[in-house]
């Protein structure tokens, strides 16, 4: 076991080390990182001064150390147009984000996994249709675009809802479905093909010739074993959720991490940009390992294997 | 080369599989051709230029409602650019764009998955590991990153997404190959005394092929979405090109007040696309890859 914790840490330290290498490389092999780091408009002292002071003309493993260690430290640049560090605007607009991923995935979830038992049960009935229908949509229609149209008929024409902001309840509403539609048909089709397995299997069986009735052996029975995949699978998504959320965060003016990296391109702010790349691929390894560990406590094979 | 034969009989029987077309998805398939054609002949079908607006005829409703008129089917925008014509046009980007990408991702993932199932050892460690570490980052936020710092354009859009989205084949061919390279038809090749490249592009490469086309018309619909986000956000196509997430952006400025026709087709367009190639790619899947049916 501690072996096999140990791997997986090395794993996710060698993904760490890919990642800021990458990003490290991409902002230097395309151009001078210090055009990017200085306001627009700086003058060639303000970048000579930058060249020194980020070390640009020392060796790259030097440069990649600083850039490194300065991360580790919880440095991450300071935003030009805020003119605070990057790290506590994310501390600021990471609440915001958790509490919109918290709703849509409570949304994505509340649809995902009834509509997805549904389906598993009368397979090739109307609810599988509709069922089918629905992550399809899910799956094919940008977030984005639902967001606007969402806008367009209950904010604009029936004037139900507001459109943007923060602040109520109701706020939190059309962005949590825009963002949560896609999860849900994720969380739909694994809900029904998860159910469909565990309702082939012995156990189910035995549930069945023993007579009980079908509400316990499909509510008691099938659905406690077929919850485990979804429950991973909503542990993941809701990191994933707080990461792609930069569009619809962008539709209703959201103030959560993707606004603010928008706001970061559209001041060229890069230290903004970096940062939130940086956090969001460190944050991901993180929930990555913290679930395989996790698997590894609750099935002994993972761990035995290899 | 006789030792070739097994695999390509294989083919074959797929192929006219393929043919009998069961539960073959007409209207998306239809749908994606009428979007092709419209794209090579756009030139031809649009009435009206796509980037040139007059400010005089700001903001006109579709044909059908009051105050619209024929000459402008779809209505215009805020600078008074015929919406229909940006529209055809923009079917241009979104074909050269998603297909473009879609060439660059296969290529590069198919390369790496053969190369790191057939080599193994620590080549396969050093692919496989560099693969993790891609798809665990949020794909739509380093895209944008990406395009953040070389600033947009079309080319940089498609080498972006390519250079995104190869993981999945990557993980997909590198599976199909570990199980091909165990095969007869391997293993006598090697008999033979072909090479290691050799054997990977002459008798692998055309048996994952299927998969990867399979895969690709799956990563149309993601990659096309991926591009109007971008170009959305303003790290995409660079205005004034007609690309219909450009539109959607666009569009947000006259939506408060109701121009709901700015906003309703550029998405209706993205949304057609995107399920016609999706669905496509469920049928091919089951059709031509009965491997990556659970996928």
């Amino acid at each position: 076991m501690q072996h096999f914790i140990l791997r997986r840490i090395g794993y996710s330290l060698v993904s760490l080390f890919l990642l800021s290498l990458t990003i490290f490389l991409f902002v230097r092999l395309t151009g001078d990182p210090a055009s990017l780091l200085v306001e627009p408009g700086a003058s060639a002292a303000d970048i000579a001064a930058i060249h020194r002071q980020l070390g640009l003309d020392q060796p790259l493993w030097i440069q990649y150390w600083h850039f490194v260690s300065s991360f580790i430290q919880g440095d991450l640049g300071k935003s030009f147009y805020y003119n605070t560090p990057v790290l506590d605007l994310y501390f600021q607009r990471l609440p915001n984000s958790l509490l919109l991923a918290a709703v849509a995935m409570a949304f994505s979830l509340l649809i995902g996994i009834p509509s997805g038992i549904m389906a598993a049960v009368n397979v090739g009935g109307p609810w599988d249709s509709i069922g089918k229908v629905f992550a399809l949509l899910g799956l094919s229609l940008p977030s984005f675009w639902v967001a606007l149209v969402m806008i367009l008929f209950f904010s604009v024409y029936l004037g139900w809802l507001p459109s943007s902001g923060s602040g109520t309840f109701l706020h939190l509403l059309m962005p949590a479905f825009a963002l949560g539609w896609y999860f849900a048909a994720a969380h739909m089709r694994l809900t029904r093909s998860s159910m469909l397995e565990v309702l082939g299997s012995e156990y189910v069986k035995l549930a069945r010739i023993k007579g009980l009735p079908e509400r316990l052996v499909i509510g008691k029975h099938a659905f406690k074993n077929a919850l485990l995949p979804v429950v991973t699978l909503a542990g993941i998504n809701l990191v994933v959720m707080i990461n792609v959320a930069v569009v619809v965060e962008t539709v209703f003016a959201w103030p959560g991490i993707g606004r603010l990296l928008y706001e970061g391109i559209t001041f060229r702010d890069f230290p903004i940009v970096q940062g939130v790349v940086v956090v969001g691929g460190a944050m991901i390894v993180a929930v990555n390992l913290i679930i395989d560990i996790l698997y590894a406590f609750i099935d002994p094979r993972i761990r035995l294997e290899s | 080369m006789s030792v070739t034969t097994h695999p390509i009989v294989t083919t074959g029987n797929r192929r006219t599989a393929f043919w009998r077309l069961e539960g073959f998805p007409l209207i998306p398939f239809l749908i994606l051709v009428l979007i092709l054609f419209v794209a090579i002949f756009a030139d031809f079908l649009a009435p009206h230029d796509p980037q040139i607006g007059n400010l005089a005829r700001r903001f006109r409703p579709p044909a059908w409602q009051q105050g619209g008129s024929m000459e402008y089917l779809l209505g215009t925008d805020h600078v008074g650019r015929d919406v229909l014509s940006r529209l055809i046009f923009g079917a241009r980007v979104s074909i050269i764009v998603g297909s473009a990408a879609v060439l660059v991702a296969g290529t590069i993932g198919t390369l790496l998955g053969i190369v790191s199932a057939y080599l193994g050892g620590w080549v396969d460690q050093v692919i496989m590991r560099i693969t993790d570490t891609w798809l665990a980052l949020p794909a739509l936020t380093f895209a944008i990153f990406l395009a953040a710092i070389v600033g947009p354009s079309e080319l940089n859009i498609i080498v972006i997404l390519g250079g995104v989205y190869w993981t999945r084949y990557a993980r997909v061919i590198r599976g199909e190959v570990l199980s091909l390279k165990e095969r007869e038809f391997v293993r006598l090749a090697i008999v033979a005394g072909c090479s290691k490249r050799m054997i990977m592009w002459r008798h692998i490469l055309p048996n994952v092929i299927n998969s990867a086309i399979v895969l690709a018309t799956l990563m149309l619909g993601i990659v096309v979405v991926t591009e109007a986000s971008l170009s959305f956000l303003g790290v995409g196509v660079p205005p004034p090109k007609p690309a219909w997430g450009l539109m959607l952006a666009d569009g947000k400025k006259g939506m408060m007040v109701g121009y709901w026709w700015l906003t309703v087709f550029p998405g209706l367009c993205i949304m057609l696309m995107v399920l016609s190639a999706n669905l496509l790619g469920d049928w091919l899947r089951v059709k031509l890859d009965p491997q990556l049916r659970q996928l």
